[in-house]
C-alpha cells in the first residue's frame, strides 16, 4: 500500500560514532513526537474518548421518580440498554430500514457509476471532461441543501416531475408512505453515483494501455472487452466504493432528517441515527449512548465482513 | 506514487483516436449512438435538480409553481435575494458567516496540524510508527456521523454545547488529511533536501517549514479544500450541537427555514437561499477541479 522509503537514521548508521549518532537520532525522534502531538492530542481527545465515553455511558440507566420531583439518581445497568435496544422495534426496524435500502440502493448506484465509467473511458466517447463533470457536479452540492432542494422537487402540489408525469395522465406522491423509501434512495443516488464514477474511472485509466491493446488485437473489444478485462482490472474500486456506500447507507441522516419535517411518513427514528438523536433529545442519554455504539458495531462488521468476504473470494479465484 | 494515474489516452495511441486507422473497425454506429444516449440521460437526470434551483431562485415569488418549473418566466432574482438577507433580522448573512469562520479557520488549522502529523510520520523513523499509521488508516474508515452522537452526549456532560468549540474542535481532526499528507510528504519532499538542511545546521521545525513545506504546498491546496468543503458541508455536528442561530452554520440554519415553511418562511426565501448557498461551492468546485481529482485519486487507489 505504501511504499515509503525512510532514509532516516538506519540501524546501521550506529555503529560509526555512537554517541553523536544516538543524539542526533535522539533529538529527531523528539521532534518527530513533536510534530505528531497536536494531532495526536484531538484525535485521543475527539475521536477516541467520546466512543469510550458512550461505551461507559451505555452501561448505566436514569431512574426518574414517578412525579419527577426528587431528583433523578443514575444505576448501573450492565448491558440492559442493550437488551432494551434490541427489544425496542422502532430501533432494530431501523436498523432494517437502512439495511433494505442498502441492499438495493447500493447495486443499482454502483452498476449505474461502473456503465457511466467504462463509457467514459471507451475510445469511441467524445466530451469526455464535460460529461465527467456533469456527473459529479451534485457532488459539489452539501448533502443537506441537496436534500432541501429535493424535498421540494418532491413535495405534492410543488414537484416539477410530478407535475411533467401528471401529463402522462400517472399521478405520483414522491412522499407517500411505498413511495419515500424509493424517494430517498433515488437522493443518495443521485449525490453519489458521480463520486463512485469517478473512483472507478481513475482505476480504469491506470489499466496499462498495452494490457488493451493487446485484448484488442484479439479481438476483444467493446462490452466484451469492459467484461473480461477491465472489471477485473478495477476490482480494488469497486471493493473500495462497495465498502464507503454500505458505511454510508448505515448513517443515513441528512435526507430522511430534512423529509421528516415535511412528509409525515418519516418517522422521527426513521434511521439509526435519528433514532439515538431523538432518545437523546428526550433526555435518554444512556440509551442514546447504546443505540450509538449498536450502530458503530453494525457498520464496523458489515464493511469488515464485505473486506473479508471479497479477500477470501479473491485467494479462492 | 498513486498519484500519476491520469494517463493520458491519446499517448498510448499515437495514430489518433481511431483503431480504424490500424484495420480495426470503429465501434458500430448503432453502439455509439446508444452509449451517447446512455450518457445524455444520466447527464440530464445529474443536471436537472440544480437547474430547477437555479431556475425557481430566479423567479417572482408569486410563480413559483404555477410556471413551468424548468423555465424561467417573471425573472426577480434580485428582490429573492433582498428577502433572503432581509428574513429575520438579516439572520442569512450571519450564517453565512458562520459558515465561512468555521469552514475556513477549522480547515486552515486542520490542515497544519495534518501535515505536520503526515511528514512526521513519512519522514521520521520510530518505534511505532506503523501502529501509529494504521490507526489512522483505520479511522480513516470511520465515518464521521458515528463520532458526532458520542461526542454529543461527552459535550453535553462538560457544558460545551452550543459553543463555537463545539464544532470547531471536532472539525480540525481529519485523519484523511493526514494520510494524504503522508503519501505527498513521501512522494514529493525529497530525503536529501532535508540532509542537506541538516547539514546547514537547520533544525528540524526550521527545515519542516522553510523546506518541506513549500515543496508541499500543492498538496496543502487539496487538503484544504476538501476539509474546508468538508466543514461547510456538515450538517450532522452542528444540528446537534447548536441550538443558538446566531451560532449556526448556514446548513443548520437553511434546514430550519425548511421546516418553518408551515409557520411563515415564505418558499422564495428557502429556495433563494439554498441556491445562494451552493453557489460559492460550485464556482469552487469547477475553478479547483485539479485539486478535487487528486484528492480523490489518492483516497480511491490506496
Amino acid at each position: 500500500m505504501t511504499t515509503s522509503l525512510t532514509h532516516a537514521p538506519p540501524e546501521a548508521a550506529h555503529r560509526g560514532r555512537p554517541a553523536a549518532r544516538r543524539g542526533a537520532h535522539a533529538r529527531r525522534v523528539f521532534s518527530a513526537v513533536g510534530f505528531l502531538l497536536p494531532f495526536g492530542v484531538l484525535f485521543a481527545g475527539l475521536m477516541i474518548a467520546p466512543i469510550c465515553y458512550a461505551l461507559y455511558e451505555s452501561l448505566f440507566r436514569l431512574h426518574r421518580s414517578g412525579l419527577g420531583l426528587s431528583a433523578p439518581t443514575t444505576s448501573f445497568a450492565g448491558l440492559g440498554n442493550y437488551l432494551t435496544a434490541l427489544k425496542d422495534s422502532v430501533f432494530t426496524s431501523s436498523i432494517l430500514r437502512v439495511l433494505l435500502l442498502g441492499i438495493v440502493q447500493v447495486p443499482v448506484m454502483l452498476i449505474a457509476a461502473l456503465i457511466l465509467a467504462l463509457l467514459l473511458d471507451a475510445r469511441s466517447t467524445r466530451f469526455k471532461r464535460t460529461f465527467r463533470l456533469i456527473y459529479f457536479l451534485p457532488y459539489a452540492l452539501p448533502g443537506v441543501i441537496a436534500a432541501i432542494m429535493w424535498s421540494f422537487l418532491y413535495a405534492p402540489g410543488v414537484s416539477p416531475y410530478a407535475s411533467a408525469i401528471a401529463h402522462l395522465g400517472v399521478h405520483v406522491d414522491f412522499l407517500s408512505q411505498h413511495m419515500v423509501i424509493f424517494s430517498i434512495g433515488n437522493m443518495i443516488t443521485w449525490a453519489w453515483t458521480g463520486y463512485n464514477m469517478l473512483i472507478i474511472y481513475s482505476g480504469l485509466q491506470a489499466i496499462p494501455p498495452e494490457l488493451t491493446e493487446a485484448a484488442h488485437m484479439d479481438g476483444c473489444r467493446g462490452w466484451r472487452l469492459a467484461w473480461h478485462v477491465k472489471i477485473p482490472l478495477v476490482r480494488p474500486a469497486l471493493v473500495l466504493t462497495t465498502v464507503f456506500s454500505i458505511i454510508g447507507t448505515t448513517q443515513l441522516y441528512n435526507e430522511p432528517a430534512i423529509l421528516y419535517r415535511v412528509a409525515p411518513t418519516v418517522t422521527s427514528s426513521y434511521t439509526p441515527i435519528l433514532a439515538a438523536q431523538h432518545s437523546a433529545d428526550i433526555n435518554n442519554y444512556n440509551y442514546s449512548a447504546a443505540q450509538s455504539i449498536i450502530l458503530a458495531a453494525v457498520t464496523c462488521v458489515l464493511s469488515f465482513g464485505f473486506l473479508r468476504f471479497t479477500q477470501r473470494k479473491a485467494a479462492d479465484g | 506514487m498513486t498519484t500519476t494515474t491520469t494517463r493520458p489516452r491519446s499517448a498510448a495511441s499515437p495514430t489518433g483516436h481511431r483503431p480504424a486507422v490500424r484495420g480495426i473497425p470503429v465501434a458500430s454506429a448503432a453502439g455509439r449512438t446508444g452509449a451517447m444516449l446512455v450518457m445524455l440521460l444520466a447527464a440530464l437526470y445529474s443536471l436537472l435538480p440544480i437547474w430547477w434551483l437555479i431556475v425557481t431562485a430566479t423567479k417572482n415569488k408569486g410563480y413559483l409553481f404555477t410556471t413551468n418549473g424548468f423555465w424561467f418566466s417573471h425573472f426577480d432574482l434580485w428582490s429573492n435575494i433582498r428577502d433572503v438577507f432581509d428574513q429575520d433580522n438579516g439572520i442569512f448573512g450571519r450564517w453565512l458567516l458562520n459558515s465561512l469562520l468555521y469552514s475556513a479557520g477549522g480547515a486552515a488549522t486542520g490542515t497544519v496540524i495534518s501535515v505536520m502529523a503526515g511528514y512526521a510520520l513519512s519522514k521520521y523513523a520510530f518505534r511505532g510508527r506503523d501502529a501509529v499509521f494504521n490507526t489512522v488508516l483505520g479511522a480513516v474508515l470511520i465515518p464521521a456521523p458515528l463520532f458526532a452522537l458520542p461526542l454529543y452526549l461527552m459535550f453535553s456532560s462538560v457544558h460545551l454545547v452550543n459553543t463555537l468549540w463545539a464544532v470547531f474542535l471536532p472539525s480540525i481532526v481529519s485523519p484523511f488529511g493526514v494520510y494524504l499528507s503522508r503519501i505527498y510528504a513521501s512522494a514529493s519532499v525529497p530525503d536529501e533536501l532535508i540532509e542537506a538542511g541538516r547539514l546547514d545546521g537547520a533544525s528540524e521545525a526550521r527545515i519542516f517549514w522553510r523546506i518541506a513545506l513549500p515543496v508541499m504546498s500543492p498538496a496543502l491546496v487539496t487538503i484544504f479544500l476538501f476539509q474546508f468543503v468538508g466543514i461547510w458541508n456538515n450538517y450532522l455536528l452542528p444540528a446537534l450541537m447548536l441550538s443558538n442561530d446566531q451560532l449556526q452554520p448556514v446548513t443548520v440554519g437553511l434546514a430550519g427555514w425548511r421546516a418553518e415553511l408551515n409557520n411563515g418562511v415564505p418558499y422564495n426565501v428557502t429556495i433563494t437561499g439554498a441556491f445562494l448557498s451552493v453557489v460559492p461551492l460550485i464556482v469552487a468546485f469547477l475553478a479547483l477541479q485539479r485539486f478535487w481529482r487528486s484528492g480523490l485519486t489518492a483516497g480511491g487507489l490506496k
